[in-house]
């Protein structure tokens, strides 16, 4: 059993449709430590001991945000830059979170032929993720490829979003009970479809 | 009293106040002396309008302001703050009447008197005039330097102290007679009479702490102000009653029940209540002691009475500096200590009254030494105009130089006038960012407090020009203005931009009209601030966000808020003068902000933030 930690950041929760249903559904899950950044630091003073100490604790680190300019929005890097200090997370005797797991749950507008090189964004995400990647790989983390809800614009009614958020379901517990093949994960483009059904 | 005769003397004692106090304090001799000098020039000795039988009434009618005068000290001085003063009152105040009542002791007995006639001329003579140095501690703005508040702890052990003296007298006496006036008390068994004095005292820390503030708020309830007034005065009325009975000083007593009281919220009620009726009392009271100068006996003999007064003025001021030094009093402080409490006693008459009944002393010695006690009181505010205007600047000049290599970091101070509830957290915080604040703070409570975090602190008014100087406003970049009281801000940023226009100002403002006022007086906009601004929203937005709504979304609705109203503000402040304009411009604002309101209810939410909308740069 691990312990997962997933990081949610939302600006505007009451404009959001998937990661609202997403986070929710990642609240039911057993095992799994939630926490809403932008319910907990409004005002971005981000209590960066009590960040670290829960970092510290779990073995699963999800970010969960949707894709703002192909990237998360602001609080997650605000909480990048502050918890992950020279010392603690990498540089001399920063060796705490090594050996833990990093990924992503993100949820795109676009579809996903418009993100490779010859759609209009000409990345893949996860692509896009690289300083992600290799945030994960200076703090000797193990950086999963990302959770993807496409065409999340496309998505508005509960019925057809209800199915993202089971995957998502499925996919903290195969984190938490350790039965997703992390080499094949590592190495994806997307996690989706290691996701057991 | 016949009524005419009273209005006669009311007319002659007022009249004299208010013709001689102004000028005397025009010529920056202060009041006190005006007030003694009036005293004298109606008196039996050089006009005759008051006098004899008729002016001791005065004086003893008058005494009750010296017994108000106690109150109001004790409101201002909490337990816990008197408990702390422990050591001063004891061991400088004990010192001092042991020591000045050893020394008169033995130059009397040097002088051919008897040990006992000596005794008590020494105990008469080491008290020193509550009255004439609160007085004038508080009119020159002293009371709450350290040199004032260790005269403040002497005066308190003197009156302490003539408890026991009272209680030693008849021991002295040549013949057994019993002073009369302590009568029940005196009939009960030995055991019984400090009992019942103990008593007494409980009782009002008692009545002080349960019953009194009960009662206030019943006759606070009515509304009816005098009520108060009237209340106030019977409190105080009757502990002095209650204090006469088991023999002790009226004036303690009142000084235990307003130390009780200091807590309470009627504090400042009491305070403001009693104010007119303790000013004109002590007027009174010192008219009456001027009025008493007997100035047969000094005209008898001048020279030795002059050179009587010489010589205790000087020997108290000795005793108090050795005793000042000992203690490593050092500074000016010790010099206003020594001068201030250089004369004798308004607790000497009576004394000496009762020396003469007792026949301790020999009326002719007696009627000298009332004439050099008196004397030496007409003297005291002399004393304080030396040391104010020798002693002190020498000091202060050297401690400036003595200075000057901390004033590097000093040179630019941040003054912040009141340390109240608002004042506090400006200044906590910028201290705890490093910046040094001189803070002016008229209430004593805070001061022990702020001295201990390292403020560099000022007592009293931030509007008294010299209190700004003494911070450094001349160096300062910036003043913060406090202060609770609108009136007060308002001439204070009047003066200081009068005398330094290059200082920036910043202030607080009750509501929007204490704002634009303060912008109309020259304050930049950004430098005022909404008292209720932060703290209001704050609320709204944990408000909104107890019902649910996003947190961050809230915040930033709310700053959006805050922006619009600034805006509103600085549409506002050109034409605050123009009523009319004024008028227009709010009604058209408010019919904006009700737009705004539909707006907002319309669209559900906040357009502002369109950024966060699920429609996406990488969607075109």
């Amino acid at each position: 059993m691990a312990s997962v930690l997933v990081l949610y950041a939302h600006p505007a929760p009451h404009k959001s449709r998937i990661n609202r249903r997403l986070a929710a559904a990642a609240r039911e899950v057993a095992g799994v430590t939630f926490r809403d950044l932008y319910e907990l630091y409004p005002d971005f003073m981000i209590d960066v001991e009590e960040e670290q100490k829960l970092l510290k604790e779990h073995d699963v680190i999800v970010l969960q945000h949707p894709f703002y300019w192909y990237s998360a929005p602001a609080l997650v890097k605000e909480y990048l830059d502050l918890v992950l200090t020279y010392g603690w997370a990498y540089g001399e005797g920063g060796t705490v979170l090594q050996g833990k797991i990093l990924l992503q749950s993100i949820s795109a507008g676009g579809s996903e032929d418009v993100y490779c090189s010859q759609g209009r964004n000409r990345f893949t995400i996860r692509q896009l993720l690289a300083p992600f990647d290799q945030t994960a790989f200076l703090c000797g983390m193990r950086y999963l490829a990302p959770h993807i809800v496409y065409s999340a614009n496309q998505l508005s009614d509960a019925a057809s979003i209800q199915p993202f958020a089971q995957r998502y379901m499925r996919l903290l517990k195969a984190l938490r009970d350790e039965t997703l093949p992390l080499e094949q994960a590592a190495s994806a483009e997307k996690i989706n479809d290691l996701i057991p059904a | 009293m016949h009524a005419p005769h009273f209005f006669l003397s009311a007319f002659i004692y007022l009249g004299a106040a208010v013709l001689l106090v102004p000028v005397a304090h025009r010529l920056g001799l202060g009041s006190v002396l005006g007030y003694l000098i009036g005293g004298a020039m109606i008196g039996p000795f050089v006009l005759g309008w008051v006098g004899g039988t008729q002016g001791e009434e005065a004086m003893h009618f008058a005494e009750f302001g010296v017994v108000i005068m106690l109150f109001m000290i004790g409101l201002e001085l909490e337990p816990a703050r008197l408990w702390r003063m422990r050591g001063p009152i004891f061991g400088l105040g004990g010192l001092q009447v042991l020591l000045t009542a050893l020394a008169v002791m033995g130059i009397a007995m040097a002088f051919g008197l008897e040990i006992k006639p000596a005794i008590a001329t020494g105990m008469i003579l080491a008290l020193s005039s509550t009255a004439i140095v609160i007085q004038t501690l508080q009119e020159k703005a002293l009371m709450r330097t350290d040199g004032g508040s260790d005269s403040f702890a002497v005066l308190l052990f003197q009156d302490i102290s003539v408890i026991p003296m009272l209680a030693v007298f008849p021991l002295l006496a040549a013949s057994v007679a019993r002073m009369e006036h302590h009568g029940w008390l005196h009939e009960l068994p030995h055991w019984a009479q400090p009992l019942v004095t103990l008593g007494a005292v409980v009782a009002i820390v008692i009545a002080g702490q349960f019953i009194v503030p009960r009662g206030f708020a019943i006759l606070a309830k009515t509304g009816l102000r005098e009520l108060l007034t009237a209340a106030a005065l019977l409190l105080i009325v009757g502990v002095a009653l209650l204090m006469t009975q088991v023999g002790l000083s009226p004036a303690l007593g009142a000084f235990v029940a307003g130390v009780v009281l200091a807590g309470s919220h009627y504090r400042h009620e009491l305070e403001s209540n009693l104010e007119p009726f303790k000013g004109l009392l002590l007027g009174l009271f010192f008219l009456a002691v001027g009025a008493s100068l007997d100035f047969s006996v000094i005209a008898g003999k001048p020279l030795l009475v002059a050179a009587l007064v010489f010589a205790l003025i000087a020997l108290k001021v000795v005793v108090m500096f050795v005793i000042a030094t000992f203690l490593k009093i050092r500074g000016s402080h010790r010099w206003l200590l020594s001068l201030a409490l250089a004369q004798g006693g308004e607790f000497a008459f009576a004394l000496l009254s009762m020396a003469i009944q007792q026949e301790i002393l020999e009326a002719e010695v007696s009627r000298l030494l009332v004439a050099v006690v008196a004397l030496s009181m007409a003297v005291t505010p002399l004393l304080f105009i030396i040391y104010e205007r020798i002693i002190a600047p020498r000091y202060t000049a050297v401690s400036k130089d003595q200075r000057a290599p901390d004033r590097i970091n000093e040179n630019a101070p941040v003054i912040l006038a009141g340390f109240g509830r608002f004042g506090n957290f400006v200044g906590r915080f910028m201290m705890s960012q490093g910046v040094k604040v001189t803070v002016l703070e008229s209430d004593p409570d805070h001061v022990d407090m702020l001295r201990k975090f390292g403020f560099k602190v000022f007592y009293g008014d931030a509007t008294r020009l010299d209190l700004l100087h003494a911070a450094g406003i001349e160096h300062a970049c910036l003043l913060i203005i406090a202060l609770a009281d609108q009136a007060k801000v308002a001439q204070l940023v009047t003066e200081v931009r009068a005398k330094f226009p290059k200082l920036r100002i910043m202030a607080r403002a009750h509501d929007y009209d204490q704002r634009f006022e303060l912008m109309n007086l020259g304050l930049a906009s950004e430098d005022t601030v909404h008292e209720q601004m932060g703290s209001a929203q704050d609320l709204a937005v944990r408000a909104l966000r107890a019902l649910g709504k996003p947190a961050y979304a809230t915040e930033r609705a709310a700053r959006r808020w805050r922006r619009y109203d600034e805006e509103t503000v600085h549409l506002l402040v050109p034409v605050h003068e123009d009523e009319d304009a004024y008028a227009s411009i709010v009604r058209e604002r408010r019919i904006e902000l009700t737009q705004l309101f539909e707006k907002d209810l319309a669209e559900l939410s906040d357009d502002s933030d369109k950024g966060w909308e699920i429609s996406r740069a990488e969607e075109s």
